[in-house]
């Protein structure tokens, strides 16, 4: 089991989490002027990356509040976690989570 | 290629066994191919058999970074059935069912098909409800489906306790569906693939796809630049690694999807028990052990593990089906990486890129597809255009809004 850190709660259980997917999608304006390609590349297409990967995440049976994650897909480690809304850190190499020895 | 019979058997049985062949050769790259394959798990094995068999391109390859059949197709828990919900899904599994039913002999290689029977669980009212349509709309597709009582079940397998946190309340049965060896059926396909002149590449990890004018030109390989205008992306876990590579997008997340096996015991599961409702599927190898498979992982990944509340979760629901086997001792668990699309289904494609073909999406269940995706994908990637069972199963799908959404059927066991 994960151990991942919460922002606002600090370092918790993965089974209080829930995880949201790719991070950093914006919804786009103007809807009405979208054409089917810009749909569906807002609604299905992801980047699904090896490695680092910028997903969303919330704290379901703690705090309930969301927050951004920059995790290893292939090592399941936590690089990094902020704030919605806050910058994303531009140091990522202070592990803020780490997987249970 | 030697035929393997009763014959060659007790032929070789006099000479201590010594006289068999390897399966398959083991060729460098050559410099042009006709089409390559990239993965050499069973849906690639299949397509490159397809490809030779029905459509008669000899001059191909399939290119492996690892060795073939050691990803999804050596980890999945082998479930072969086709009571799928929608009339494409339906038609798609179907073709792959009949295709099972003739496999060993067709490729001449013992896949063990069992046609065991398959039941899926009902716990409520609701589940129940689904499972009858899901039955009536198999029936009317020409595919065996009953809906069987709590008796029934009880007959079937005496030792199961029906009264559960969530009672079983019914199930669909799937009469024809069953398991299969998956080993076998990568190193059958590559057997009989390699006899039909298909050169099967291991060790080869493909680096980029070179392009020309929006068409495929070739692959660089970690063992050098083959040429080839036509590419078919079958890379399971890994297809947005590789589609990323020609620039596409896909809607797949990788997620990981565990399984286990217990230490062999005395045969005394009938069929194969799937539970969508409390993520838990089970059924007995002929080898003794039982294979119990998970719910994926809600997080991505591609590390071939995954967490252990997924497993506890899984097995409290088998142990309180089944008390029997509480006290069972499990003895390997593992975790593969399946790529799961939007509305858990399969993407058997053409692509924006002129000669790039794709197979993905299969998520959860695609072994129990492995002969009708090879072969489907066969007739996309030799004809340019897909087949009619695979048309709706288009890239395209995501932006035409058309999609087949089997989560009903599909979603956790496969």
């Amino acid at each position: 089991m994960l151990l991942i850190e919460c922002p606002y709660c600090g370092v918790r259980a993965e089974t209080e989490f829930a995880y949201g997917g790719e991070g950093g999608i914006a919804r786009p304006l103007q809807t009405e002027t979208l054409s089917d390609e810009q749909w569906g590349d807002y609604l299905f297409m992801r980047k699904n990356p090896k490695g680092m990967h910028h997903e969303q995440w919330r704290h379901a049976s703690g705090c309930g509040r969301w927050f951004n994650a920059l995790r290893d897909t292939v090592s399941y480690r936590f690089e990094a976690v902020w704030k919605i809304g806050e910058p994303a850190p531009t140091a990522h190499s202070a592990g803020t989570a780490k997987e249970p020895t | 290629m030697q035929h393997f019979s009763i014959w060659s058997l007790l032929r070789n049985g006099m000479s201590y066994h010594e006289g068999w062949q390897k399966h398959w050769r083991s060729p460098a790259p050559q410099r042009e191919y006709d089409a390559v394959v990239v993965g050499a798990g069973g849906h690639g094995l299949a397509t490159a058999y397809y490809l030779a068999k029905e459509h008669g391109m000899r001059n191909i390859a399939v290119v492996e970074r690892g060795w073939l059949g050691g990803g999804n197709t050596a980890r999945n828990t082998t479930i072969v059935r086709s009571n799928y919900l929608w009339d494409e899904s339906t038609a798609l599994y179907e073709k792959a069912m009949k295709l099972w039913e003739g496999l060993s002999q067709d490729i001449n290689y013992n896949v063990m098909f069992s046609q065991r029977g398959v039941m899926n669980l009902g716990h409520s009212l609701q589940d129940m409800r689904d499972i009858e349509r899901r039955v009536s709309a198999n029936r009317l597709n020409g595919v065996d489906a009953e809906v069987v009582s709590p008796a029934q079940i009880k007959e079937m397998i005496p030792f199961i306790n029906l009264n559960t946190r969530y009672p079983v309340l019914g199930a669909s049965l799937q009469r024809r569906a069953g398991v299969a060896r998956h080993d076998a059926v990568a190193w059958g396909y590559a057997r009989a693939a390699d006899a039909l002149g298909v050169d099967i590449i291991q060790n080869c990890e493909v680096t980029g796809i070179r392009r020309e004018n929006g068409a495929v030109v070739g692959l660089d390989t970690a063992r050098g630049f083959i040429k080839t205008p036509k590419v078919a992306i079958v890379a399971a876990g890994h297809s947005s690694v590789v589609a990323s590579l020609a620039d596409i997008r896909l809607p797949i997340e990788s997620h990981p999807l565990q399984a286990l096996v217990s230490e062999p015991l005395k045969p005394i599961f009938p069929n194969v028990v799937m539970s969508n409702a409390i993520h838990a599927y089970i059924s007995q190898s002929d080898k003794g052990d039982l294979v119990i498979g998970a719910g994926i992982d809600a997080y991505t990944g591609y590390g071939q593990r995954g967490s252990y509340q997924t497993i506890e979760h899984t097995l409290q629901a088998i142990v309180e089906m089944f008390p029997l086997f509480s006290r069972v001792r499990m003895n390997r668990q593992w975790g593969g990486i399946v790529d799961v699309s939007p509305d858990a289904c399969p993407i058997i494609s053409l692509t924006p890129v002129k000669g790039l073909y794709i197979n993905c999406g299969w998520g959860t269940g695609g072994f129990k597809a492995t002969p009708g995706s090879g072969w489907a994908m066969a007739h996309t990637v030799a004809q340019d255009r897909p087949h009619a069972l695979n048309a709706a199963f288009s890239l395209d799908r995501f932006y035409t809004g058309h999609l087949i959404d089997e989560h009903g059927a599909a979603a956790v066991a496969h």
